[in-house]
């Protein structure tokens, strides 16, 4: 059984004024456990709207969403308990801080879960580690902090509540390419560790195809396609006409493709493209 | 939800009152409003409503946007009134029953009191639905003018406002964002006693305010690079011109008060 399922989701941002706008319209999905997904698409195509239903923080206008087959508004009394079953980080989550020092903060989800105070700091210092947020930091006032660190103890709040499902809103926006490597990577080391699923919002196309096993794709309030990073990019060609890019490597193959040499493979990172062309090489001996 | 607050919200179009000149409408409204407090007798007040609506009408806006500024007030009019007319004791007697009395003077009190704040309302909606906040306040700037020879800083008042009319709708909507994210962390908003829920609005209150002020550093550097030194020497890209229908709106308006005036002297 798939962990989250839509049924015809549509939302409409403030229906019957002069203002409507179809902000989702009839999106169907289901995703699977453990699944490490990119949402991509342009700025308004719909993304951030979607996501927000995710954990109830919208009511679809119409449709239904499924968590673990649950109907989340079934019973408008847990919804509460969804928002813990699914973490959002949203954009610029920095913005959000506020306690006093950074283990007060990372602790706010927690023990608005009802946790012991156990658990609690049990949770924040194991979140902290994966995160790479030194120790000596849960004392000090997250106000003091640089960006990037910051925007991890802001992903670590979230992180700490142990959600299912965690989605996050752009989390390396705004950040030097290190600093996104950074987030990244630990994002991913945070799915392989705990299998929980993982969805990314990302406008780059790249750092999607280098982490994804998924991508779903939005375009004008609809979906575009949601399938597996290698049939997404086999149709690089429409995603290049809705106005989004591929990453580089795949349009130089594609070049290549054009030119007659195929590698009756998809290629969307360099490393995948270093193999392809070695294991060429090696077949002609010139290596 | 916090979205449907409108605050002096400007509806442009094209009618006669829109293009008359700022400063003109906001002396018009303070003659207006002396008008309105002048007179005592009812004729008094059957001449201020037809004032009030004849500008109505010359604005070209639906009634209805105008109902809706009156509208949130209602309930506090209604409970005035009601006041007025149970503990104000003397006149005639209508009726009497126990220990209520309604008296002439109690339901003349009221009846004045819900026409003026209805009225007051309605002709504050006529100037700001037909000017937008930036132009209001560049002509209080104008108006404000003399006062700069005692010193008193017209020009820094006048930026003080529109910042903050500019930063009306940016704040909105960084409020509600940040609601949504606590939210996601599980925070409870509205419900538990009155401690809970002014505890519940810390999470919601610091980022907001750490946000304004580096939003208000920002936008101090941002003003500064542009060479921001103060109001002396600044030229303006709109000026302000009045003409002939300027003057025509001013004279009506004090042919009104002047006949309240005189109306109220005659009946007593």
């Amino acid at each position: 059984m798939s962990i989250l399922k839509t049924e015809n989701l549509t939302y409409v941002y403030s229906q019957g004024t002069p203002f409507e706008k179809i902000a989702v319209n009839k999106i169907n999905i289901e995703i699977e456990k453990g699944e490490f997904v990119g949402i991509i698409g342009h700025t308004g195509s719909g993304k951030s709207t979607l996501i927000q239903h995710f954990n109830g923080l919208l009511q679809p206008t119409s449709g239904k969403i499924f968590i673990d087959g649950n109907d989340i508004w079934s019973n408008k009394e847990n919804i509460r308990q969804v928002r813990f079953k699914v973490g959002l980080v949203f954009q610029y989550p920095e913005y959000q801080l506020f306690e006093e020092n950074v283990f007060k903060d990372i602790a706010f989800g927690p023990k608005n879960m009802g946790l012991s105070e156990k658990e609690i700091k049990e949770r924040v210092y194991d979140t902290a580690k994966l995160l790479e947020i030194p120790e000596n930091f849960m004392k000090r006032s997250p106000f003091e902090l640089s960006g990037g660190q910051k925007r991890r103890v802001a992903i670590a709040g979230v992180m700490a509540m142990n959600p299912e499902i965690l989605i996050l809103d752009e989390p390396s926006a705004g950040l030097d390419p290190h600093g996104r490597d950074i987030i990244l990577d630990i994002i991913k080391n945070y799915h392989k560790k705990t299998g929980s699923t993982v969805m990314i919002v990302s406008h780059s196309m790249e750092d999607t195809a280098k982490y994804a096993e998924k991508i779903l794709v939005m375009n004008k309030s609809e979906l575009f396609c949601y399938d597996t990073v290698e049939n997404v990019f086999r149709r690089s060609e429409e995603i290049e006409k809705i106005g989004l890019d591929v990453p580089q490597i795949t349009r130089v193959f594609n070049k290549l493709r054009s030119h007659g040499i195929s590698f009756g493979k998809e290629i969307y990172t360099v490393e995948r493209a270093r193999e392809v062309i070695l294991d060429m090489l090696k077949k002609e001996g010139r290596i | 939800m916090i979205k449907d607050i409108t605050l002096g919200q400007y509806f442009p179009s094209d009618s006669i009152i829109h293009r008359l000149d700022p400063r003109f409408k906001i002396v018009i409204m303070i003659v207006y409003m002396i008008m309105l407090f002048s007179g005592d007798s009812l004729i008094c007040l059957g001449i201020g409503t037809l004032y009030t609506l004849i500008s109505v009408v010359m604005t070209k806006i639906s009634f209805k946007l105008y109902i809706k500024s009156i509208k949130p007030i209602f309930p506090f009019l209604i409970f005035t009134a009601l006041l007025n007319i149970f503990f104000i004791k003397d006149g005639d007697i209508y009726f009497q029953w126990k220990f209520i009395k309604i008296t002439s003077s109690g339901v003349d009190t009221s009846i004045f009191m819900i026409v003026r704040i209805v009225l007051l309302l309605i002709g504050t909606s006529v100037l700001t639905y037909t000017t937008s906040p930036i132009v209001l306040t560049d002509a209080i700037e104008r108006l404000l003018n003399p006062l700069k020879k005692i010193k008193f800083p017209v020009h820094e008042l006048a930026m003080i406002m529109s910042i903050a009319l500019r930063f009306i709708p940016t704040l909105i909507e960084e409020t509600d964002k940040i609601i949504s994210a606590q939210k996601a962390r599980g925070a409870e908003l509205d419900s538990g006693n009155l401690i809970a829920k002014t505890k519940g609005l810390i999470p919601i209150l610091i980022p907001l305010l750490i946000s304004s002020f580096r939003r208000a550093e920002e936008l101090a550097t941002a003003m500064e690079c542009r060479c921001y030194n103060g109001g002396d020497g600044r030229t303006r890209l709109r000026q302000m011109k009045s003409g002939i229908s300027d003057y025509i709106a001013l004279f009506f308006t004090v042919l009104f008060f002047i006949a309240v005036i005189i109306i109220n002297h005659i009946i007593k």
